[in-house]
């Protein structure tokens, strides 16, 4: 009686059975048979000939050259126009790198001393939480100091500095714009959806192209990565501003431009921040693979050390790019959950407003310090400590100690697993693969998904670049499927208890912040170059969506729903496999999706570690230049994450109705 | 004088594809089977009544019977489908959106069901925003909002923010942040009902007070009958959008238009509603008994006596003319629903 929800149909009539079966038969049996049939298929079946593909590229390099030569506005090209507005940057940029590193040597002004930037990041995390974030902030400071990465750290903390707020204001302006206007709204967000979904290197070439190279083309890059989040960020939190709450504005007589900037926007404050968190760990995240481009700081530290393989200096500029990601990750944290409360409106000024009161004894004392003694403005060098030997002793050790195992693993794992997967990719007909895709969205969407998840798989058929995309689909899928494999249990097990729970959610978040570069050093460590290693890092990077949705959806089964399994007398494994698994299925689907979408966007990373996908392709783009293709490339990897992500949200939302969660 | 401070006429609001078409196909008068039978969802159907200024209008109804959409729709907060609107006499639908902006400043006030207050802004500052919003300088609204914080018994937490507030404070801050403008018309949306009943049962105490000093025109929604019977001068029952029935509490318990508003007010505790005269025989003037009862005097108030009492009580008016008798059966037949047996 209590299990009604979980009841399955005593008695099934045969059309709910052939129902049942059919679909996704239907979905698999076109596939199949045209992927059985392949060798007695007509070549163009399988193959996209040649002579059908699109010139996507050149066409998008005409157009590029078009805008890049010829477009005049009067007096200026084009060109101008974006160098133009790229200078623009560089003043803030220059005021705040003066600031922090490089002082004012024109007018004899010297940079921050460390011990005030220390100790102001210290006040600023007091204030956001407590005294403990500011120890961890001013400990985070003092470690660049101290190990020597004071500069380069506090080059490219300018430019988050720098590129965050500029990213903020325009991803704020479009979101509001998008909520006001509604055609706007219709234009924007599949652009978003899109821009989410490209990778990082699309977004360099064209700005190499535009712009060039230098530090000033990382910061330009660097913002633009950063608008889509804070634009998607925007319109949610606008749109979830309760109506009662707009009510209550439009009955006090607000104009809409009150409305807008005294109640809206004020009342979505707690996801408008939650948005500046993510534009702030975007902005780390690109700043370190801007270096690509020649963006300075501690990226381009760490990409040199990579290239010429110090693993061990490698590591230790990871380490500082990690602390710096934690530290920045939760001040602006802190600052989206800090919730107002009431201040003393009496007593003495100091205890009235205590973090003025010590922000201003922080600047007046490190001032008294650095008249007193150098150290206090800068770091002496030969005090500096270098972690590296330390690194360099834990590589050597590994090399040691697990070189023979980890070179069998590696060849074991190549032979058995990821070459013949690989081939058995590349003899997928493209045709069989558009009828999977398109079957999928008819199923799962009618007729409009279909259409568009087919237009997608065309897209990147008839761009040229069907092998490559294989090649990254194999990637993708060997490392979902293992992150599976490895994050399912590691979810189920984390959503046993509370504690746990909180532990893996905490560690989660902590390895989401860190710029998905950052993964490759102990691959590389590891694995040294090739699939295997870019397969390991997919995984890690991968694994953390599917662990939070799983530990997510596990725990938020409807605890009436459990209570009815307990009490018809479930056993433990029949509570999970019975009753929890399948009402978290959905959920964990979201997380399949996610990991796909991480996998994506690492796959391409990797292929700075060689591989031969569309990685590849991207990465020789952005040597040469070729914006065209860059772009073209980057559309091709955004569709396919776009096609898991349509047909895969489809699904769990149409599940999610069904079981009643929605 | 004599104007109603806001009327509504033929007033209609349905949701749907399109709603207005929809209506002018059916003459302006569908019946509800062919609203719903097209799919579109009856909310206000062909209300119209009149405030008059200084009353309390309840407004009744199950979760669903379209209150909240009505009183939206004298407010203007959503546009109706059909119908008319008239504040102080003038058409509120033919109002601009900077006249709209203009009578909201001034002349209306609004309390919602889930407080609705500013999460970002202290209690002085949500109560003030009305009258910052209409550009009064900062020390006179700050000085006006102490007052009604005073005057909702809030004093001392002006600094504080809503979510450091239980939730009677909060509604408390909700309704000081309607009086802050001094409105004359305001509207009610289920003020308490998110409240739990001791504290619901004390914020009507403090309405009433409130009301005796402040003496506005309320429309006032709720769904708990014993709160409409406290507060209201009239009530209006609403079923699927339309008024079954509006009177005072007395008539609706009394003389039920129909068998909906019957239903619906058959649980009421009698006694305390209906008044002596509801009860009483009309008897020939003549010199009133000493212990004669007043015919204001609830049922409740006067039980032991007509029930002890062998013959009929003599009921007289408010000045000590007889008027009628009560005696023990009319009472019980009364109290319990039974036809008087005259
Ligand atoms: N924006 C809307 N779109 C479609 N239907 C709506 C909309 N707003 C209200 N309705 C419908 O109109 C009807 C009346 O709703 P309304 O909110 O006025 O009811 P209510 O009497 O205030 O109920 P409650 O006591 O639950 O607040 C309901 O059936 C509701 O579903
Ligand atoms: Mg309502």
């Amino acid at each position: 009686m209590s299990a009604v929800a979980l009841d399955r149909p005593v008695k099934v009539d045969e059309a709910t059975i052939l129902g049942k079966a059919t679909r996704p038969a239907l979905v698999i049996l076109p596939f199949l048979i045209l992927f059985l049939a392949a060798p007695s298929l007509p070549g163009w079946m399988t193959t996209v000939p040649k002579a059908w593909a699109i010139p996507f590229i050149d066409w998008t390099n005409t157009l590029i050259d078009h805008l890049r030569e010829d477009m005049m506005f009067g007096l200026f090209s084009f060109r101008d126009l974006t160098r133009w507005v790229a200078d623009l940057i560089t003043w803030p940029l220059a005021l705040v790198e003066g600031l922090l590193v490089s002082g004012f040597p024109d007018v004899g002004v010297p940079a921050m001393p460390w011990v005030m930037t220390a100790g102001l990041f210290g006040v600023l995390g007091w204030f956001l939480r407590d005294w403990r974030l500011g120890a961890l902030a001013a400990a985070g400071v003092a470690y660049m100091a101290v190990f020597g990465k004071w500069e380069l750290s506090m080059i490219t903390l300018s430019v988050v500095l720098v590129a965050a707020p500029i990213a903020g204001m325009i991803g704020f302006l479009a979101g509001i714009l998008a909520v006001k206007k509604p055609w706007f709204e219709a234009a924007i967000v599949p652009i978003l959806n899109v821009l989410q979904s490209l990778p990082h290197f699309s977004y360099l070439i064209p700005i190499a192209v535009f712009i060039g190279v230098g530090h000033k083309a990382g910061a330009i890059a660097t913002v633009i990565f950063a608008i889509p989040p804070m634009a998607r960020l925007t319109i949610l939190g606008l749109k979830g501003v309760a109506e009662e709450i707009r009510e209550a504005g439009r009955m006090a007589g607000c104009t809409r431009f009150q409305m807008l900037w005294m109640v809206e926007v004020p009342a979505a404050r707690q996801a408008l921040l939650v948005g500046v968190n993510q534009v702030i760990m975007q902005c780390l995240a690109m700043v370190v693979i801007a270096s690509f481009v020649g963006a300075r700081g501690l990226g381009h530290d760490l990409l040199f050390r990579l290239q010429s393989l110090k693993i061990g200096q490698a590591l230790e500029s990871g380490v500082a790019i990690v602390l710096m990601a934690i530290v920045l990750d939760q001040l602006s944290r802190a600052a989206a959950e800090k919730q107002p409360s009431h201040a003393k409106t009496s007593g003495i000024w100091i205890a009235r407003f205590p973090f003025l009161s010590a922000g201003i004894a922080v600047v007046g004392i490190s001032l008294f310090l650095a008249a007193i003694t150098p150290y206090a403005s800068v770091w002496p060098a030969e005090l500096t400590l270098s972690t590296a030997p330390l690194w360099d002793g834990l590589v050597d050790w590994v090399m040691l100690y697990f070189f023979d195992p980890l070179q069998y693993f590696r060849d074991a794992m190549l032979l058995y697993v990821l070459i013949p997967v690989r081939s058995l990719f590349q003899q997928i007909p493209w045709t069989a693969m558009l009828a999977l895709v398109a079957m999928a969205g008819w199923m799962l969407g009618g007729l409009r998904l279909a259409a568009i998840v087919s237009g997608f798989v065309l897209f990147i058929a008839f761009a040229g670049f069907w092998e490559r995309s294989l090649i990254t689909a194999y990637m993708v899928a060997v490392a979902v499927v293992l992150c599976i494999l490895i994050g399912l249990p590691i979810g189920i097990w984390a959503s046993k208890t509370e504690r746990r729970a909180e532990m893996a959610k905490l560690w989660c978040d902590t390895f989401q912040t860190f710029p998905s570069f950052i993964y490759l050093i102990p691959v590389i460590m590891l694995f040294k170059v090739g699939d295997v290693a870019a397969i390991a890092a997919i995984i890690i990077y991968a694994m953390i969506p599917i662990i939070r949705y799983t530990v997510f959806g596990l725990r938020n089964v409807p605890q009436h729903i459990v209570e009815a399994g307990i009490t018809s007398g479930c056993t433990k494994r029949q509570l999970l496999w019975n009753i929890r698994m399948p009402l978290a299925f959905p959920e964990i689907m979201l997380g399949i999706n996610q990991t796909i979408m991480f996998a994506l966007f690492m796959v391409i990373i990797a292929a700075f570690i060689g591989t031969k996908d569309i990685g590849q392709e991207i990465f020789r783009a952005l040597t040469f230049n070729d914006a065209g293709k860059g772009l073209v490339l980057g559309l091709c990897v955004a569709f396919m994450g776009l096609t898991a992500d349509k047909l895969i949200t489809a699904w769990s939302a149409e599940r999610k109705s069904r079981l009643g969660l929605a | 004088m004599n104007e109603p401070k806001i009327a509504c006429r033929n007033l209609w609001k349905l949701y749907g594809a399109d709603p207005e078409g929809f209506l002018r196909r059916h003459g302006g008068k569908p019946a509800i089977e062919a609203i719903r039978a097209e799919g579109y969802i009856p909310a206000v159907r062909d209300v119209s009544f009149d405030v008059m200024p200084g009353e309390i209008l309840v407004v009744m109804g199950l979760s669903g019977s379209g209150k909240s959409t009505l009183l939206r729709c004298l407010s203007r907060l959503i546009e109706p489908t059909a119908g008319e609107v008239m504040f102080e006499g003038r058409n509120m639908l033919a109002a601009t959106e900077s006249e709209l902006i203009e009578l909201r400043r001034h002349k209306m006030g609004m309390v919602f069901q889930n407080f609705a207050l500013l999460p970002h802004r202290t209690v002085l500052d949500n109560v003030a925003f009305p009258l910052q919003v209409r550009g009064t300088s900062r020390q006179e609204r700050e000085s006006r909002a102490r007052e009604v914080i005073e005057l909702v018994g809030l004093k001392g937490r002006e600094a504080y923010y809503p979510r450091e507030l239980s939730g009677g404070q909060q509604q408390r801050v909700g309704i000081a942040r309607s009086l802050a403008v001094g409105p004359e018309l305001w509207f009610l949306d289920e003020p308490f009902s998110a409240l739990d009943p001791l504290i619901r049962k004390e914020m009507q105490d403090e309405f009433l007070r409130l009301q005796k000093v402040l003496n506005k025109t309320i429309v006032f929604i709720t769904h708990d009958f014993d709160e409409a019977i406290r507060v209201a001068d009239r009530i209006a029952i609403m079923r699927d959008g339309a008024v079954e029935q509006l009177g005072t509490a007395e008539e609706l318990v009394t003389r039920p238009a129909t068998p909906y508003v019957a239903k619906f007010t058959q649980n009421i505790p009698r006694d305390r509603l209906l008044s002596v005269r509801s009860a009483m025989v009309p008897a020939a003037p003549r010199k009133a008994a000493k212990n004669a009862i007043c015919v204001d005097d609830l049922l409740a108030s006067v039980a032991r006596q007509v029930v002890t009492s062998e013959s009929p009580v003599d009921v007289v008016d408010g000045e000590g003319m007889l008027v009628g008798t009560l005696d023990r059966a009319a009472y019980i037949d009364t109290l319990y629903e039974q036809e008087p047996t005259r």
